[in-house]
């Protein structure tokens, strides 16, 4: 394992191994997550939940619960009529529940007390009859005719179906040499990131102001939300989003318990303090659902894909929430990786009465680029070529490339993505020569580099930053984008630095809070260093020059012969020269303090065509693309899959902060390794098995890999320095990854995941004809 | 009725009137180097006394009970999950949280190399992982990636795959190595 040394003089520019800039707070316990603010007049929230998965609710008697001493106040449906929805075309969630519950953990009613005692007290004194219904927890049953509508205007619980075919799919199977069918399942996963959901509400009676600490990937939908349920102007409302605890997705959207604070503390007048538990968190769910695959590749003797029909079912849980968007991107990514001449997609998002799905890190992507790698590999295998040969034959012919789904390719590392894993891996020498139960296998996946399109249409551009200097000579970036461990604060500084040439301790973040900076869409589809860094250049940019006209009325000498050094401000061939910080004070003359704004907008040639429908969904500036290798172990006594290292290339654009790169991507094939052998959610009859982290396996560090990186720069033209994302294309390619190596260790296929030891063992006795 | 778990015990809150008082205790402790006395109830958890009546909110709570490590603090120099100890149980003790391994400002080894190494990603895990290192650091101060993984297995991470936490405490323990092993 290589420890790759610090150049610490150089910290903060493009290219070098940069600490995060708010790490040293991490790392002293100074950092402040939301479960931190603790004012001392801040009263106990809680939820009461749905014990049915699905009812209606006959009546809630919260008389008692009211007349508890120390009860400053219970909400129910009754205290908001307004549904919320992170989809403006969707949108029926209520915080809580109307009429019906749709899943067991369906917030009914919430309190606020004077303490946590008094609080769970007064939610065993709520009473609720329900008159139960039937309910489905899978999605064929909900699909059934005749099957009771978890929302009414959805008889047959389909959310969205879809139905797209570009290029004559039949044609190209006829084509074929080879057409193989298969169909493969994924177990539903969950985030599970580290730090458990809470909110701090704070309601101002006088000014009738609401003030949020909230954890969230998205402030600005979360304010937009509260704003719409509470029915207040979006002007008396603030969120504030405070160090955060990881994300992966989970709060991309609003989710029910901050609203739920909002209403409580409006209600009591005051603040309340919501903490959800471990168990609630993991109920707030949002992860990746339950998906089958079946997939159908053609391909010629020597490799090369013909056609591909994909379907997918997805068993969405019981809102919509990003519902319509996740089964799009399930063929959305079918483009933009090969060159395919035919590709069709079916697939349908089915309402269960399970806790709603939402986005988590691949969103949509990921299940359905396991199963195309995964049949890719076994189809290889019948034709007998190699699996990075029959990738190579696969690439995109030329770059620029325009997909059938209108995507642009302008950057396109995946060749050299490949060679570099073959090479560190030893794939030539080792495949194929594995000893027995031990095997390689490899895939490549891609992620979009932030969607073209943002989920609220306003017309305003896709990102904003402000910088603001002063007479002190500091630096402030202002931006709403809501830093959530992945290190956007840093990446904004580093853009600014880069630009202005200045040292990097001369610049502070100020970032994700409404009342101080730009808004920003939020943390998601990793749209921040696309768009927010392009930001944040445009704003470095025009600072730097206000500053060097500045210098050149001191030295009444022309703009163009101001030249800079680092700090240093000079009049080119002279040896008249300024400092950063007498510049700002000469720039500061007759107009004080100055705040610039850099802008970003998506053109609209990257936002999908008019003609395709959904098509504005994967539509991307740019790709990220990896492949990776993965070696892996399979013991036959116990079927204990163990991934013992893996060499993943990933092509970045360019790396801004290599540091930040390399943890970002090793996170991204791990988040993909807990996928792929352990991590599964578990119902019985709607309720949560696995609503802790012992029941739900996120591998430790014992059962963890070494993972390489090796880092691929295409630069693309449109990046911020040539970036793209950096954390989503690498987590698909794990799983067929894996499942090709245990196929190299067994001999058996894997048509489901997680591999867990059931799962392997079952498949190995099936081999060895064990009788079951 | 509901599938929900109690949230965290409000320490020192008031309490609603007419509530029955509980057993309370005089918990006297070494705190990061500082003795101090509070009065707490017998039922408060470790975790409760640091994070809501001392207010030392460096130890974090991720989750309902010793499932994730986030919460650990040294107890004597052992690794102890504050979320599954009674307060009173560090009676007479020596507990030590992340805010306690800086001196005078200046990081630790560990948390300058959690730090520099991007141990830390979202940060969330990190208290609990460099108070654990540090246990392990100052029983074992040369040990193996296997060791720092037998060490650390009840720590969990979902930001860094662990790759940089495992680096950080192999940079660290080489620090402290060259420094004369300090801190131990």
């Amino acid at each position: 394992m290589s420890i790759a040394r610090l150049e610490k003089a150089r910290a903060g520019q493009v290219g070098v191994r940069t600490p995060l800039i708010d790490g040293v707070d991490k790392v002293t316990g100074r950092a402040k997550y939301t479960a931190d603010f603790k004012p001392a007049d801040a009263l106990v929230g809680r939820i009461l939940r749905s014990p049915l998965p699905h009812a209606h609710i006959v009546s809630i008697d919260t008389s008692e619960a009211e007349a508890l001493p120390g009860v400053v106040a219970v909400c129910t449906g009754d205290d908001c009529k307004v549904p919320f929805g992170v989809l403006p075309i969707a949108q029926n969630e209520f915080p809580l529940a109307r009429e019906k519950v749709r899943y067991r953990g369906d917030p009914v009613a919430a309190v606020a007390a004077v303490d946590a005692e008094t609080a769970a007290r007064a939610l065993k004194l709520i009473r609720v009859v329900y008159d139960p219904l039937p309910a489905y927890f899978s999605a064929s049953k909900a699909m059934k005719p005749g099957a009771e509508p978890i929302h009414i205007d959805k008889p047959n619980n389909i959310l969205r179906e879809v139905h797209a075919e570009f290029g004559d799919t039949e044609a190209g199977f006829a084509a074929a040499d080879l057409v193989r069918e298969k169909t493969y399942r994924f177990a539903e996963v969950c985030h599970a990131q580290m730090e458990p959901n809470a909110t701090l509400a704070e309601y101002d009676v006088e000014r009738g102001h609401l003030t949020l600490h909230t954890t969230t990937q998205v402030p600005y939908y979360v304010l937009l939300k509260v704003a719409q349920c509470l029915e207040m102007e979006e002007a008396h409302v603030r969120v504030i989003k405070p160090f955060l605890g990881g994300g992966f997705g989970q709060r991309t959207e609003a989710l029910h318990f901050e609203i739920i604070a909002a209403l409580l503390a409006r209600k009591a007048r005051g603040k309340v303090r919501l903490l959800q538990t471990r168990e609630e968190t993991f109920i707030a769910h949002r992860g990746r659902p339950d998906t089958k695959i079946t997939v159908k590749l053609g391909m010629t003797k020597d490799g090369k894909l013909t056609a591909c029909h994909l379907q997918a079912t997805q068993e969405g849980g019981a809102y919509a929430g990003y519902g319509i968007i996740t089964i799009i991107y399930t063929g959305a990514l079918l483009h933009g990786i090969y060159d395919i001449p035919a590709i069709k997609h079916d697939a349908w998002r089915v309402y269960t009465n399970l806790p709603p799905c939402g986005a988590q890190r691949g969103h949509g992507t990921v299940d359905a680029r396991a199963a195309f790698e995964a049949l890719m590999n076994e189809m290889a295998d019948e034709l007998g070529l190699d699996h990075i040969a029959v990738r190579q034959r696969n690439l995109l012919p030329s770059i620029p490339y325009i997909t059938a789904y209108a995507q642009r390719v302008l950057s396109y590392g995946l060749p050299e993505c490949l060679e570099k894993v073959l090479k560190a891996s030893g794939w030539a020498e080792r495949r194929g020569r594995m000893p027995k139960g031990r095997g390689l296998g490899v895939a490549c996946s891609h992620f979009v580099s932030g969607t073209s399109t943002p989920k609220h249409w306003t017309g305003e551009p896709h990102a904003v930053v402000n910088l603001r200097v002063d007479f002190d000579g500091g630096i402030t970036v202002l931006t709403g984008a809501a830093d959530i461990g992945q290190g956007s604060n840093t990446m904004a500084a580093q853009m600014v630095a880069e630009v202005m040439g200045v040292d990097w301790k001369r610049l502070r973040v100020v970032s994700a809070d409404s009342a101080l900076t730009p808004k920003d869409n939020g943390s998601y589809s990793s749209r921040v260093t696309f768009m927010v860094g392009n930001a944040a250049i445009d704003a470095a940019k025009q600072l730097k020059r206000i500053l060097t006209e500045a210098a050149a009325r001191k030295f009444e000498a022309s703009v163009a012969d101001i030249e800079c050094e680092g700090e240093i401000f000079r009049v080119v061939g002279s040896d008249r020269e300024m400092h950063f910080r007498d510049v700002v004070r000469a720039a500061l003359v007759d107009t004080g303090p100055i705040t610039v704004k850099g802008a970003f907008t998506c053109p609209p040639e990257f936002m999908g065509s008019k003609q395709i429908r959904g098509s504005a969904i994967g539509a991307t500036m740019g790709f990220c693309y990896a492949a990776q290798v993965v070696e892996c172990s399979v013991d036959e006594v116990t079927g204990k899959v163990t991934a013992e290292k893996v060499w993943v290339a990933v092509d970045v654009g360019r790396a801004l902060n290599p540091l930040a790169v390399e943890g970002q991507i090793q996170g991204g094939v791990w988040m993909g390794m807990g996928q792929a052998v352990s991590e599964q959610t578990v119902f019985n009859e709607g309720r949560m098995m696995a609503g802790n982290l012992l029941d739900y396996r996120v591998p430790t560090m014992v059962e963890s890999p070494d993972i390489e990186v090796h880092i691929v720069e295409s630069i693309d033209p449109n990046g911020p320095f040539g970036a793209k994302e950096a954390s989503e294309g690498m987590l698909s390619g794990f799983l067929p990854a894996l499942m090709d190596a245990v196929h190299e260790a067994t001999g058996v296929r894997a048509y489901s995941l997680p591999l867990s030891p059931e799962t392997t063992m079952e498949l190995i006795d099936k081999r060895d004809g064990v009788p079951t | 009725m509901t599938t929900t778990t109690a949230t965290p015990a409000q320490a020192g809150a008031a309490g609603a009137p007419g509530a029955k008082k509980r057993p309370r205790t005089i918990l006297g402790l070494t705190l990061n180097g500082r003795e101090r006395e509070d009065l707490i109830t017998d039922g408060l958890l470790l975790l409760d006394y640091l994070r809501e009546v001392v207010g030392l909110t460096g130890t974090k709570q991720g989750c309902d009970g010793g499932e994730c490590g986030a919460c650990t603090v040294l107890v004597d120099d052992q690794p102890r999950l504050s979320c599954s100890t009674l307060a009173v149980q560090v009676q007479g003790r020596r507990v030590e949280t992340v805010e306690g391994l800086t001196e005078g400002g200046t990081m630790s080894p560990l948390q300058q190399a959690f730090h520099e190494s991007l141990g830390a990603q979202c940060g969330f895990c990190t208290p609990g992982m460099i108070t654990t290192a540090e246990a392990l650091l100052r029983h074992n101060p040369n040990p193996s990636v296997d060791e720092i993984k037998a060490a650390m297995g009840g720590n969990l991470c979902r930001c860094t795959g662990y790759v940089k936490i495992i680096e950080s405490v192999q940079v660290a323990a080489a620090a402290r190595n060259a420094q004369g092993g300090k801190g131990s």
